[in-house]
């Protein structure tokens, strides 16, 4: 099932995240956590170790809760299909503010690299049209990627759906915190809410 | 005993006070954010939620969802509640661990069925072990039997909830709500 000239997921990350500015950035459990720890930890990124199928669900409570911030959620295909039904919950709600992103690379890799349905007949951006996320697309490349990115900063214009195919190699895991009450504390802090 | 028919166009006859009393509790509280399933049992709370324009109400595909859109809202400076029915909580095990890991002051308000005269064999064994499930799961139970306690149980819930960050759940008893009335 391999493809040729497939992205290495670290580098679309790095991409995505340059121009973050007051981004809020929740990453899947697995390997997208790890890409966004990589990319540089920050006192706005939501890294996630369990809870899977989640990660669209709790940025979706941030994107409501604070609309005039981009909202980004960067997760897996395995992770996304857990929480695929979350895709119609975003699509009733319609947060001008969220992104989505799954880097797909048609395996569980934190597992051992299981084939999913992402490399077979399940299509992530169908999907998310269906649920009427209409802004909604497929990249393939850096470039696009690079253009990409500062569209995540309109508040307004979304929700979006962006499926990457990524290379399915597994990289060496750069370790987030994993302490929950931090890292909440920690965005809260960043948007001005004390700790009770 | 209270029934309610199944036919919605007679569901909302002779409105009980409970959900009213619900729904100022959470207004005082300053709750943000209503994820729910529908559910006979809330169906007069969420059309209150429904028309205030200072919370959001958030319809399901499943009650797992709404842990983790309640874990974001926290996140982002917002209180809320999970409106769900007892076999709902079945769906929501595995999201539970949020409510440990983030420490966020979650809290759910669950209508019971499987109880008191229930007519429907499915709804009995995920309703009793719905107790025990929340239990096990590291979240507080506390019960309202009958309409006149309803205000104070929901009032003490939402208070440790939010208050002492203490994830709690209110189980509304099917005594409370009367049995689901089946007919032709």
């Amino acid at each position: 099932m391999s493809k040729a000239n497939l992205l290495e997921r670290r580098n679309v990350v790095s991409a995505l995240l340059s121009g973050r500015k007051d981004a809020i950035v929740v990453g899947g459990l697995g390997a997208s956590t790890y890409d966004i720890a990589a990319a540089g930890d920050h006192e706005r990124n939501f890294y996630l170790w369990g809870g899977m199928g989640g990660a669209v669900m709790i940025g979706l409570g941030v994107a409501l809760a604070q609309p005039k911030l981009p909202v980004v959620v960067i997760t897996g295909d395995g992770e996304m299909l857990m929480g695929m039904g979350s895709l119609a919950t975003v699509g009733l709600q319609m947060p001008g503010n969220l992104t989505i992103i799954v880097l797909d690379n048609e395996v569980y890799g934190e597992t051992g690299g299981q084939a999913s349905h992402t490399g077979a007949n399940t299509e992530l951006v169908g999907v998310a049209k269906a649920c009427g996320i209409s802004d909604a697309r497929s990249l393939a490349t850096m470039a696009e990627i690079e253009a990409f990115a500062p569209s995540m900063q309109d508040v307004s214009a979304g929700p979006r759906f962006v499926s990457i195919k990524i290379d399915s190699a597994n990289l060496e895991r750069v370790l987030a915190s994993r302490d929950g009450s931090y890292i909440v504390t920690r965005i809260r802090g960043a948007l001005g809410f004390s700790p009770i | 005993m209270h029934t309610r028919n199944a036919s919605s166009a007679e569901a909302v006859d002779a409105s009980p006070s409970w959900p009213e009393d619900i729904f100022s509790v959470l207004q005082r509280f300053d709750v943000r954010q209503v994820p729910y399933v529908p559910d006979a049992g809330h169906s007069q709370l969420i059309e209150r939620v429904l028309g205030e324009p200072s919370m959001r109400a958030v319809p399901l595909t499943t009650e797992e969802e709404g842990i983790a859109l309640l874990a974001g809202g926290w996140a982002g400076g917002q209180r809320g509640v999970l409106l769900m029915q007892s076999s709902g909580v079945g769906n929501c095990v595995n999201m539970f661990s949020l409510t440990q890991i983030f420490r966020f002051p979650f809290l759910t308000l669950v209508t019971m069925r499987g109880e008191w005269g229930e007519f429907n064999p499915w709804q009995v064994p995920m309703g009793s072990a719905t107790a025990g499930v929340l239990e096990l799961s590291g979240i507080k139970v506390l019960r309202a039997l009958h309409e006149n306690e309803v205000r104070e149980v929901v009032e003490a819930g939402a208070g440790q909830a939010y208050n002492a960050c203490t994830p709690t759940a209110v189980l509304l008893s099917q005594r409370l709500i009367g049995a689901k009335v089946f007919t032709k």
